[in-house]
């Protein structure tokens, strides 16, 4: 069928795209769309998946967390450590410590329930995203490095 | 000075030399503009870390990165034909430039026979096209080629058409005649004002810009390349410098064909109140704004609309423009008998 | 025997008269790796010039195997896979599993739960449909509505963000409701994760934009002659077809066919809100695009109304964490914006289903393209595949 001799629709289109040019060069910063990352970069929300980090302080070996993540993707091995009474005829205080605790973050889904299942408070979400790597190895992330990420992790917030 | 400049071989040495930086310049100046255009017409910034915090340097990077890359030919290709179609597209860009003014005695050689001569040499483009599309052994490639090969012959005719009407309101076919024409028309009344052709030919003018798109494959014509359905069409296997020859020639073109606009409807380097010796000195710069003013209208039109369907393309060129600019023609001339 | 001059002549004449000019018909592999096939899709054509016949699609690039991924997880890691099957409208995905299982367990959903996710399925809806209003025009040509319907986009999934805390993949709903806090520890729990404070103005704000940059889309593509001239008439399903080749969501409403499980099922309150259900009267592929603009207009209006009226209430209903669904098949289906998608899942009453059979929308739907695609012209497969608007990873799962 013969398109009919450019009419309105087109110019309308013209129009659009005019308005648009002269609004990005003339008023930028009303309606330029686009963040300059690494110069100038958005903050995410305080719930943003991001990373996941750990406190290793609260966590007691429970392996809940690398049992019910869908992937599998957390190592944990820990072992007993017995801490001698304080007062002579105590009980002998068994502790779970850990030795290890990888995330591969090349396996992780981002899904978050390892932090929900957590009875300990052990794992938290942080925002931060600018972790990536250059080989998909080093994305095995241990214990320490979690640690690290504990200090990106937002307060909650007050209600 | 003047002698040292005006012998035959300085001369032919300036020319050639303009003649092999010029599409380097003016394709990277042009694709510049068209990224940096572009970008803002989709609210976004454009090429910006290359060169300062402003992107112009870009081009200069994308040629370097061509240049150092490896140059593949397909296994099944045709190689000698693979091998020179890109010179051919890119030779036909820098021919064309031959006769057009840039003032009036800036110029690579008034020929007498100047429109003629750029309407032919504008077709060894699509030989060009064909080749590559036939010898690059891809399937895409070939229909990318087909389709070239319908689309750039069809709107040859427009495309000579639509400037006969400047060439018999002129009363000649060289370039710097047309010009003279356009800068004197009212001199017989007294009047310095002149008269682009456009204001009496804007038929004959809309037919050559929608054909002059058309003959460089560019949206909305863009069934050839059309990068959604043949990735790039018959462009697809090239890559590494032998593409860069494509991509200049394209900016390049877009330059030829609207300085023969230009010069053919716009009055070229002509701008009215100035001598002759300003005109030789400012001229280019005259030109130049009108060139810019033209590839800005056609990089808008490719970054707003959607690209044609072949049969639809050839409905527009064989229903539409051919009938259109004949009966500029006859309007033309029947105008210039009676008054 | 010698062969005479004489021979040789008439043989040769003979032959030259026979030749016809041979022109066969070329195999083009369209796909799986292409600019316009929405993901691997492979589509084996005869090609004759530009005109083809007997395309077959091949499917089964991306196939992921989620139904066997099911058989081993329980239905809360099932519920964050499944997410990723129609990744552009990554919430409304969830949506029909968890109602399924809710049935399975007969579980009340407190009112607030069932308003939160009706609000994230329409703003999925939404994102959905701007993605198609981004790569609908650019495989025609048009670069430039890419970036106008993907700037909107970008406001709705920060919505999106700001509540879930993902943008494709929510991982929002639990079984009973919506996820009500942050975690079991003695602080997560008291992280609530309603609905940010602020977000009821930013929801609102962002569908006046999300309203402005549907009428700015239709501006710049809509009134297009161009566009007009690539879309009418062609890849025209007549109504009967349509619904007997399996075809849902706005393909099948496209060609005529009045039947939006919005209206008809009740897997979410949207008997509270009035919207339009926009029906198109040609089934070619401009009402297939225009009706997907017109339903993201109704989207905003139905978010706007649920905002405005959403009640106050627990997140989640009384579930054990630990918990057995009872023995019981159940298939809920849902309108998802490429389609109808369902779930059919088989319990024997274990941590997690014997059996999920997954309906996704866009495998019904592309069952039509041989049918569809007969005789047409490459540019034409091209527009009428994008037209049909399906995500591979809803294909092939």
């Amino acid at each position: 069928m013969a398109p009919s001799i450019p009419g309105m629709g087109m110019a309308k289109g013209m129009a659009v795209t005019m308005k648009t040019m002269l609004r990005t060069i003339f008023l930028p910063g009303k309606y330029l769309n686009t963040v300059n990352y690494p110069v100038v970069k958005e903050t995410p929300v305080a719930r943003a998946r991001g990373v996941i980090a750990l406190d290793q302080e609260a966590c007691t070996v429970c392996m809940l967390c690398a049992r019910n993540c869908p992937d599998w993707c957390i190592y944990i091995e820990g072992h007993k450590e017995e801490k001698q009474p304080d007062k002579p005829g105590g009980r002998v205080k068994v502790r779970a410590t850990l030795d290890r605790f990888d995330i591969d973050y090349a396996l992780c889904m981002y899904c978050g329930i390892c932090v929900e299942v957590c009875p300990f408070d052990a794992l938290f979400w942080s925002p931060d995203y600018e972790y990536s790597e250059h080989a998909m190895g080093n994305m095995m992330h241990d214990m320490d490095k979690l640690q690290d990420w504990m200090a990106t992790v937002p307060p909650p917030p007050e209600t | 000075m003047m002698e040292f400049l005006s012998n035959f071989w300085v001369q032919l040495v300036i020319k050639l030399l303009i003649a092999a930086l010029i599409v380097p310049l003016v394709g990277m100046v042009i694709g510049f503009a068209e990224m940096k255009l572009s970008a803002k017409m989709q609210s976004r910034v454009g090429p910006y870390f290359a060169g300062g915090r402003w992107g112009w340097a870009q081009l200069i990077a994308d040629g370097v990165k061509f240049f150092q890359k490896e140059d593949l030919v397909p296994a099944e290709a045709d190689r000698p034909v693979y091998k020179f179609a890109p010179v051919l597209v890119l030779v036909s860009a820098v021919a064309i430039l031959v006769p057009i003014p840039f003032g009036p005695a800036v110029v690579g050689r008034d020929l007498d026979l100047g429109v003629f001569y750029v309407l032919a040499i504008s077709t060894l483009s699509t030989i060009g096209v064909l080749m590559a599309g036939w010898s690059s052994a891809n399937k895409y490639s070939l229909i990318g080629g087909l389709r070239a090969a319908g689309q750039l012959i069809a709107y040859e005719l427009p495309l000579i058409l639509a400037v006969v009407g400047a060439v018999i309101m002129a009363g000649t076919m060289s370039l710097t005649g047309i010009v003279n024409a356009q800068a004197t028309w009212f001199s017989e009344h007294g009047w310095s004002l002149g008269m682009p052709f456009v204001l009496v030919q804007f038929v004959g003018f809309a037919v050559f810009m929608i054909a002059s798109l058309a003959e460089l494959a560019r949206i909305p014509f863009d069934m050839p390349i059309a990068e959604s359905e043949l990735v790039m069409g018959y462009i697809t296997e090239y890559s590494g410098f032998r593409f860069l020859f494509f991509f200049l020639a394209e900016f390049a073109n877009m330059f030829s064909l609207s300085a023969i606009a230009a010069t053919l409807f716009l009055g070229g380097y002509w701008a009215p109140g100035l001598s002759e010796r300003m005109l030789n000195i400012l001229g280019p710069g005259i030109l130049f704004a009108k060139i810019g003013i033209l590839v800005f209208i056609m990089i808008w039109f490719r970054w707003t609309f959607p690209r044609f369907r072949e049969d639809q393309l050839q409905t527009i060129a064989w229903k539409w423009l051919v009938p259109i600019s004949l009966a500029n023609i006859l309007a033309t001339g029947v105008i210039k008998v009676i008054a | 025997m010698t062969v005479t001059d004489q021979d040789l002549v008439r043989h040769l004449s003979e032959a030259a008269v026979s030749i016809e000019l041979q022109t066969p018909e070329m195999t083009l592999n369209i796909g799986p790796q292409h600019p316009s096939t929405h993901g691997v899709l492979r589509l084996v054509a005869q090609v004759d010039g530009e005109r083809t016949h007997n395309v077959q699609p091949v499917i089964g690039y991306m196939h992921r195997g989620y139904e066997k991924l099911a058989e081993v997880r329980n239905y809360a890691q099932i519920t964050t896979l499944i997410n990723r099957i129609d990744w552009v409208s990554g919430y409304a995905n969830e949506v029909p599993f968890i109602v399924a299982t809710e049935k399975l367990m007969q579980l009340e959903v407190p009112e607030r739960a069932q308003y939160i996710r009706l609000i994230l399925t329409e703003m999925a809806r939404i994102s959905s449909h701007l993605v198609f209003m981004a790569s609908y025009p650019l495989e025609l040509g048009a670069a430039t509505p890419l970036f106008f319907a993907l700037r909107d986009r970008e406001r709705v999934l920060d919505l999106l963000e700001s509540v879930t805390g993902g943008r494709f993949h929510p991982n929002f709903n639990r079984i009973g409701g919506v996820k009500p806090n942050a975690g079991a520890g003695s602080t997560q729990r008291k992280v609530s994760q309603d609905l940010p404070k602020t977000f009821l103005g930013e929801t609102k704000a962002a569908m006046d934009k999300v309203l402005e940059s549907a009428d700015e889309i239709e501006d710049l593509v809509a009134g297009n002659e161009i566009i007009l001239a690539r879309t009418k008439g062609i890849g025209v399903i007549p109504s009967d077809v349509a619904a007997s080749f399996g075809l849902s969501g706005p393909n099948l409403r496209a060609s005529g066919v009045n039947f939006d499980l919005r209206k008809v099922s009740d897997y979410l309150p949207y008997s509270k809100f009035e919207f339009n259900v926009p029906v198109g009267e040609n089934g070619d592929c401009w009402d297939r695009w225009y009706l997907r603009l017109l339903e993201i207009r109704e989207s905003a209006r139905i978010i706007q109304q649920a905002v405005d009226s959403i009640p106050s209430g627990p997140l989640q209903a009384k579930v054990p964490k630990i918990f057995k669904v009872p023995k019981g098949e159940v298939y809920v289906r849902a309108e998802n914006p490429k389609g109808e998608m369902g779930y059919y899942i088989v319990s024997d009453g274990g941590l997690g289903p014997y059996r999920v059979k997954i309906r996704s929308a866009s495998f019904s739907n592309i069952s039509i393209l041989p049918w569809l695609l007969e005789g047409a012209i490459i540019p034409d497969i091209i527009a009428v595949m994008g037209s049909l608007d399906f995500v591979l990873g809803d294909v092939d799962r």
